[in-house]
């Protein structure tokens, strides 16, 4: 099903502090996406902005930031799922290219949340979810994924040295890829127990540590999508969008049927995806998981098929979603050591995926010229969860 | 006006099913059922998805079941910093009735287990707050 492709990506560095404001922030994305795809505003139909309220001033972005990027007087909306807001935009741009209504939109991704502090950022996170009947104990995302991590770890063996081996995992692709946060090498006696030189060992919502979470982040991060004919004249390598699942799931974790078998969300959406494109969990060569904290990644694993439910410890022991590993998963650090800047993150997770299926990620680049490659992207403690694939000619 | 009481802080003030926290006040933890189709809601819901109905009755939650998972959080969202370190968890009373709240401080945390048998009761704090806590069985 080649009908809608990829044309051109385009991501900032992954930063704290960003040096400047939300539309100087988008421009940089967007430029780069521009110049990947070769093309001016005219060529561009319509545009979709994503991201999550409330960590900057500005209300109702998408008219600010498209005319800041030379995009008026072209239609423009907002679109908004959390964490997953950038791969809901592809599937709005999808939707809108599909149906003939525009041929070529541009899906721009952007956060800044270093205008607030840290502690009104997990506020913000908890808000997330649900306010009437959750917030008011004082929840936050590291103590909701932390909610998964103790039920899945009692039951399926899985052990803080598992955790701990998906960040070092993380930290090796971190360390090569120049638009991470967090570039740094992790070892293991960064995760030890009572040693105050530790610096991933302190808790934060136990069983989840420092070194399981993922930091905040500036960024943005541009998709450009083209119908096929478009993205024939236009591109020379079009990355074809080959299928697409989303679902939701129940807000309050009094609702959750099984906090032993991952998000469900995951199951639904990679099902949905999988269906759509004709594949299955092992034509995959590369994926992109959402990995916010440590056990969100094991969970991915078993909702996308790459492992049996309980299993998903397997393969990060065996070292299998490694770069030279059966199904490399995250080899450009992900969230753990991108950092997670909301709106931003599933656009940054499909230009990785694109750019690995056109043989173009330098240090980072799986062997063997994959074909097919996968996003997770999760929105929320699994509140909204879209997997989309993607496949060259 | 009514459930601004809920929580340690409550981020809502106005819903139709504020009476939770007039019986919170009262000693007791309950849930709605709908009249019309027999669904039990915990959380309280004003409104039953399941036949639109919007005839509502309240029921006591029951009393024990076993807590299916938890955490401490040893950090606190703006708003909480004077709480942590705090166990939060999810308690399973069977027939898909399910309660997420806090754990009791009287609870050592090396005592807390998935799976354990507990129990809830209604907490009031110094602020005059109202909520709900999970203790042991």
């Amino acid at each position: 099903m080649k009908e809608v492709a990829v044309i051109g990506v385009g991501q900032t560095s992954f930063v704290r502090g960003y040096e400047g404001s939300i539309r100087e922030l988008a421009f940089d994305a967007f430029r780069e996406a521009m110049q990947d795809a070769g093309i001016t505003q005219k060529d561009v139909d319509a545009s979709v902005f994503c991201s999550a309220p409330e960590y900057d001033k500005q209300r109702s972005p998408a008219g600010v930031l498209a005319e800041y990027l030379g995009l008026i007087p072209q239609p423009t909306l907002y679109v908004e799922t959390v964490c997953s807001s950038s791969s809901s935009g592809l599937k709005v741009a999808y939707g809108l290219i599909k149906s003939g209504l525009h041929d070529v939109i541009v899906v721009l991704g952007f956060q800044k949340m270093s205008e607030i502090s840290s502690a009104e950022s997990q506020e913000r996170m908890g808000r997330g979810s649900d306010i009437q009947w959750e917030a008011p104990f004082g929840t936050m995302m590291p103590a909701y994924y932390a909610l998964y991590a103790q039920a899945y770890m009692a039951k399926h063996g899985l052990t803080h040295d598992d955790l701990m081996n998906v960040r070092i995992k993380s930290s090796t692709y971190g360390v090569i890829n120049d638009r991470a946060v967090y570039r740094k090498p992790i070892k293991p006696g960064d995760f030890k127990q009572g040693d105050p030189e530790a610096k991933m060992a302190g808790p934060v919502a136990w069983p989840l540590r420092v070194g399981d979470c993922c930091a905040n982040a500036d960024g943005s991060s541009c998709i450009i999508l083209a119908n096929a004919e478009k993205a024939k004249t236009l591109s020379k390598k079009p990355v074809w969008v080959l299928g697409i699942g989303a679902a939701s799931e129940a807000v309050n974790m009094a609702a959750r049927p099984d906090f032993t078998r991952g998000l469900s969300v995951g199951y639904t959406a990679a099902g949905q995806a999988y269906k759509m494109a004709g594949i299955t969990a092992k034509d995959v060569k590369v994926a992109e998981v959402h990995d916010c904290f440590t056990i969100a990644e094991i969970m991915a694993y078993e909702g996308l098929g790459f492992a049996p439910p309980g299993e998903g410890k397997q393969l990060i022991r065996e070292k299998a979603t490694y770069k030279e590993g059966k199904i490399p998963v995250n080899v450009d650090g992900g969230l753990l050591s991108k950092g997670h800047p909301i709106g931003a993150t599933g656009g940054s997770q499909i230009r990785t995926i694109v750019l690995q299926l056109r043989g173009e990620t330098g240090p980072m680049q799986v062997a063997g010229e994959p074909d097919i490659g996968l996003v997770h992207n999760i929105g929320g403690v699994g509140l909204y969860g879209n997997v989309t694939i993607f496949g060259r000619d | 006006m009514g459930f601004e009481k809920f929580g340690r802080k409550s981020f809502a003030a106005i819903t139709k099913t504020a009476r939770f926290v007039d019986l919170l006040a009262e000693g007791k933890i309950e849930g709605t059922v709908c009249k019309d189709c027999g669904v039990k809601f915990f959380p309280p819901r004003a409104d039953c998805a399941k036949c639109f109905s919007k005839n509502m009755d309240w029921f006591v939650m029951p009393e024990k079941g076993k807590l299916e998972t938890f955490t401490t959080a040893y950090y606190a969202p703006l708003g909480f910093e004077a709480d942590p370190p705090y166990t939060m968890g999810v308690v399973d009373f069977g027939n898909g009735l399910k309660l997420f709240a806090r754990v009791a401080k009287e609870i050592k945390l090396e005592e807390v287990k998935v799976g354990m048998d507990v129990a809830i009761r209604p907490v009031k704090y110094d602020n005059g707050q109202l909520s709900f806590e999970v203790t042991k069985a």
